[in-house]
C-alpha cells in the first residue's frame, strides 16, 4: 500500500455528474473490505473453535442482509432481489464449504481462509468470456466483505443512520442503497464507479446535489471524516484542501449559487421577444421527480416526458396502475400547463433485456419505438390506457415516437381509439379531446409532413435522431462526429419544411431535441416558425433570456439569409456574427 | 443406457431472457440444497454442482442453452422435477 501523507492536498478527477460545489466531511459507505489480513496457524485443538468463529460471522452477515430486506418498504422490494441472492451465496458450497475445508486442512485462521477462497472464486469469474458472468466476481466480493467485517469485528456502516450533513463516498450506490439514504443529510456524492447515466447521477441532478462519479479509487484514497471539496461542474474532488484552496472553492461555491439564483429567478419570466411574440419554453423529463426541477427553472410545461425509465432494470413490464400513478403525479403538478407524454421508445439506445428476442445488428434502424409498440399491442395498450386515465387530471398530450410512415399514424391512432372506447365503456374518466402528436425524427416523416399534418394536432421535432438519420452520422464515432451539425443547411431546410407544413394545416410545430436547448439556436428556430421549445430544465432560464433579447421580425428576415447558405460552416459563421454578441453580452453576463 | 439413466436426468432448455444469472442460479441452488445426494447441471460436457450458485454461474448459460439436470439418487427425483419445472417456467420472470 502506498503511504499517503495525511496533510497533503490531493486533487482527483472524475465525471462531473451533477453541478455545484460542496465542502464537508467524508462519510465512507463501503470500503474495499479489510485491507490487511493476517495469516496465522491454528492448532489442531482449536480448529473447531476457528470454524465456529467463521460460521457465526457468516450467520451474522446473513442476518444483516435479512434485516435490510425486511426494513425495505414493500414498493422497493424489487431492488432487494440481489440481496436475497447474496444470502444464498453466503452458504454456497464453493465459498462456505471451501472456507471450512481450508481452515480444517491447512490449519489457517478464518480471515485468511476467506481471503484465499474468495480470491480463487473471483479469478474463475474474471476468466469467463461473458461480461455479465465476469462481473459476478463483485457479488462474491460484497458477500465476503460483509463476512470479513463480522470476523474482524468492524462496525457495519448503516446508511440509514447517517445523522450529520456529510459527503457520501462509496464504490457504487445501488438503487436499494440510495433508497435508504435520507437525502436531506447528503451534501454531495462521490463514487468510484458510475457515469452520467447511472442511477446516482440522475438522483443527484434531480435533487441538485453536487456529484463526481467514476473516480476509480476515491474509496481507497479518502478516509472517513476527511475534509473534502466536491466540484460537480468540473468533476473535481479535493482531499485535505489547503487553506487557500478552501477559500478559492468557497468563493466558487458562493458565485455558483448566486449565479444559479439569478438564472433561476429569471427563468420565471415569460420568453417574449421585444416585439411581443411569446415562444413557449418547456422542460424534458425522465423521472416523475424531475418535474420539481422543471417547475423551479420556470418551464411552461413538459414538452417531452420520456417513459422508458419505468421499463428499465426490471424483470417484467410495468402494469397500468403503476404507470398511471407516475403520469398522474406529473400531470397534476403541472396542470393547467401541458404535459407531453411520449409513448415507449425502447430498443434504440436503450435496450431492454426482456423485450429483445434477438440481437440486432443495427438497432437505430431496427425494431424500436412505435414499430415495437405496434408489434406488441398489449404493451402499447397498457401504456395508452395509463396515459388516457392521467389525462383526466390535467393537460395531457400523447406523442408517438419514430414515425416513418403515414400508416403507422393511422394504426397507432386506431389502438389509441380502441383504448379510449374501452375506458369509456368501463366508465373511467379521460379527456376525449386529448391532443395527439408525432415525433418528426425520421427524414421520411419530415418529407411527408404536409400529409401527416392532416392526421395529428402537433409535430415535435426530435433533432438528435433527425440529424443522425438525415446526415447519416453516428455521433459516437469520432471519425465522423464533426459532420453532426444542427445548423447544417439540410437540417435547417428540413425544419422549415416541417414548420411550414404545420402552419399550412393549422397545427403546431414543437422541438424537443438538444438543438432546442442551445441558446445560440434560438433566433434560428424562432425565425423558422417553431412554436415551442423543450429542453433539459437547467437550460430553460438561459434560453428564455436569449429569446427576450430577440425580435421575431428580425429573426424571420435573418432565416431568409440563412437559407441561401451552402454549408454548415457558413451558417454557423452568420449566426455567430449576428447573435454571438447578444449571447455573450446580454445573456451570459448577467 | 435405458430407463434407469433417463429417470435420473432430464434435458432442459433455458428459456428466460437473462439465462442462468445470479437470481435464477440462487433459485436452483435453494432447491438442490434439500437433496439427499448430489445434484448436477451439465452443459457442453462441463459439470456443475447445482447446490452452488458459483458453480452454476461458471457454466455461463445464456438464453437458449441446453443443459442436463442429474440427480445421483432416485429418492431425489422430486428435486429433479422441481428444478426442471423452475427452469421451464422461465423462473417466473
Amino acid at each position: 500500500m502506498e503511504n499517503i501523507d495525511d496533510n497533503r492536498e490531493i486533487i482527483l478527477h472524475g465525471i462531473g455528474a451533477s453541478p455545484g460545489v460542496c465542502i464537508g466531511h467524508a462519510y465512507i459507505v463501503d470500503t474495499e473490505g479489510v485491507d490487511v489480513v493476517r495469516k496465522y496457524h491454528i492448532d489442531s485443538a482449536c480448529l473447531k473453535n476457528e470454524k465456529n468463529r467463521f460460521k457465526s460471522a457468516a450467520k451474522k452477515a446473513k442476518n444483516e442482509l435479512r434485516a435490510i430486506i425486511e426494513s425495505t418498504p414493500e414498493e422497493l422490494r424489487q431492488h432487494t432481489n440481489i440481496l436475497e441472492t447474496h444470502m444464498v451465496l453466503m452458504k454456497d458450497k464453493m465459498l462456505y464449504g471451501k472456507i471450512i475445508e481450508a481452515i480444517e486442512k491447512e490449519q489457517i485462521n478464518a480471515e485468511w481462509a476467506l481471503k484465499k477462497v474468495v480470491a480463487n472464486v473471483q479469478a474463475t469469474f474474471k476468466n469467463l468470456d461473458d461480461s455479465y458472468f465476469k462481473e459476478r466476481a463483485s457479488d462474491v466480493g460484497h458477500v465476503s466483505d460483509r463476512i470479513m467485517r463480522n470476523l474482524v469485528g468492524m462496525d457495519q456502516v448503516n446508511i440509514k443512520d447517517i445523522n450529520k450533513r456529510v459527503i457520501l463516498i462509496a464504490r457504487d450506490l445501488s438503487p436499494a442503497e440510495t433508497s435508504q439514504i435520507q437525502l436531506e443529510r447528503i451534501k454531495g456524492f462521490v463514487t468510484d464507479r458510475g457515469g452520467m447515466a447511472s442511477h446516482t447521477s440522475i438522483i443527484a441532478r434531480t435533487l441538485e446535489i453536487p456529484a463526481v462519479l467514476g473516480l476509480d479509487n476515491a474509496t481507497s484514497i479518502i478516509k472517513n471524516d476527511d475534509l473534502i471539496i466536491v466540484d460537480g461542474a468540473f468533476g473535481e474532488v479535493v482531499v485535505h484542501p489547503a487553506e487557500q484552496t478552501l477559500e478559492q472553492y468557497y468563493n466558487r461555491k458562493i458565485s455558483y449559487e448566486k449565479h444559479k439564483a439569478v438564472i433561476t429567478q429569471s427563468g420565471h419570466f415569460t420568453a417574449e421577444t421585444s416585439d411581443g411574440f411569446h415562444l413557449k419554453v418547456m422542460g424534458n423529463i425522465e423521472l416523475p421527480e424531475e418535474v420539481v426541477t422543471a417547475v423551479n427553472y420556470g418551464s411552461d410545461g413538459i414538452g417531452l416526458y420520456r417513459t422508458e425509465f419505468q421499463y428499465l432494470s426490471r424483470p417484467n413490464f410495468p402494469g397500468e396502475n403503476e404507470l398511471f400513478d407516475k403520469y398522474k403525479d406529473v400531470v397534476e403538478i403541472m396542470a393547467p400547463k401541458p404535459v407531453t407524454i411520449r409513448t415507449l421508445d425502447i430498443n434504440g439506445d436503450k435496450a431492454v433485456a426482456y423485450t429483445s428476442d434477438a440481437e440486432e445488428a443495427n438497432p437505430a434502424l431496427g425494431l424500436r419505438a412505435i414499430r415495437y409498440c405496434l408489434k406488441k399491442p398489449d404493451v402499447f395498450n397498457t401504456q395508452l390506457r395509463a396515459i388516457l386515465r392521467a389525462s383526466a387530471f390535467g393537460n395531457v398530450r400523447v406523442l408517438f415516437p419514430m414515425i416513418s410512415t403515414y400508416d403507422e399514424i393511422i394504426e397507432a391512432k386506431k389502438i389509441l381509439n380502441k383504448a379510449a372506447d374501452a375506458l369509456y365503456n368501463e366508465g373511467i374518466n379521460f379527456n376525449e379531446n386529448i391532443e395527439i402528436g408525432i415525433m418528426i425524427e425520421v427524414p421520411a416523416a419530415a418529407i411527408m409532413a404536409d400529409v401527416m399534418a392532416k392526421e395529428v394536432d402537433f409535430f415535435s421535432i426530435g433533432t438528435n435522431d433527425l440529424i443522425q438519420y438525415a446526415l447519416a452520422v453516428d455521433r459516437g464515432n469520432k471519425d465522423v462526429a464533426h459532420l453532426y451539425q444542427p445548423l447544417d443547411p439540410a437540417i435547417i431546410r428540413m425544419i422549415k419544411r416541417v414548420a411550414d407544413a404545420a402552419k399550412a394545416n393549422g397545427i403546431k410545430a414543437f422541438m424537443c431535441g438538444e438543438m432546442a436547448g442551445d441558446p445560440i439556436n434560438a433566433p434560428v428556430l424562432l425565425g423558422l416558425g417553431i412554436d415551442e421549445l423543450s429542453m433539459n430544465p437547467q437550460t430553460i432560464p438561459i434560453v428564455k433570456s436569449m429569446i427576450r433579447s430577440l425580435k421575431i421580425g428580425d429573426a424571420r428576415l435573418f432565416v431568409k439569409d440563412l437559407l441561401k447558405q451552402a454549408s454548415a460552416k457558413e451558417v454557423i459563421k452568420l449566426v455567430q456574427d449576428r447573435y454571438g454578441g447578444i449571447l455573450s453580452e446580454k445573456v451570459y453576463k448577467k | 443406457m435405458g430407463n434407469q439413466f433417463r429417470e435420473f436426468s432430464r434435458d432442459v432448455t433455458i428459456i428466460n431472457e437473462l439465462g442462468l444469472h445470479a437470481r435464477s442460479a440462487a433459485g436452483i441452488a435453494k432447491i438442490a440444497r434439500n437433496a439427499k445426494s448430489n445434484v448436477w447441471i451439465t452443459k457442453d460436457r462441463k459439470k456443475a454442482d447445482a447446490e452452488s450458485i458459483i458453480d452454476i454461474l461458471t457454466l455461463v448459460c445464456a438464453q437458449g442453452s441446453k443443459i442436463t439436470v442429474t440427480v445421483d439418487n432416485c429418492s431425489d427425483i422430486h428435486i429433479l422435477d422441481n428444478i426442471v419445472e423452475l427452469i421451464e417456467s422461465g423462473f417466473g420472470e
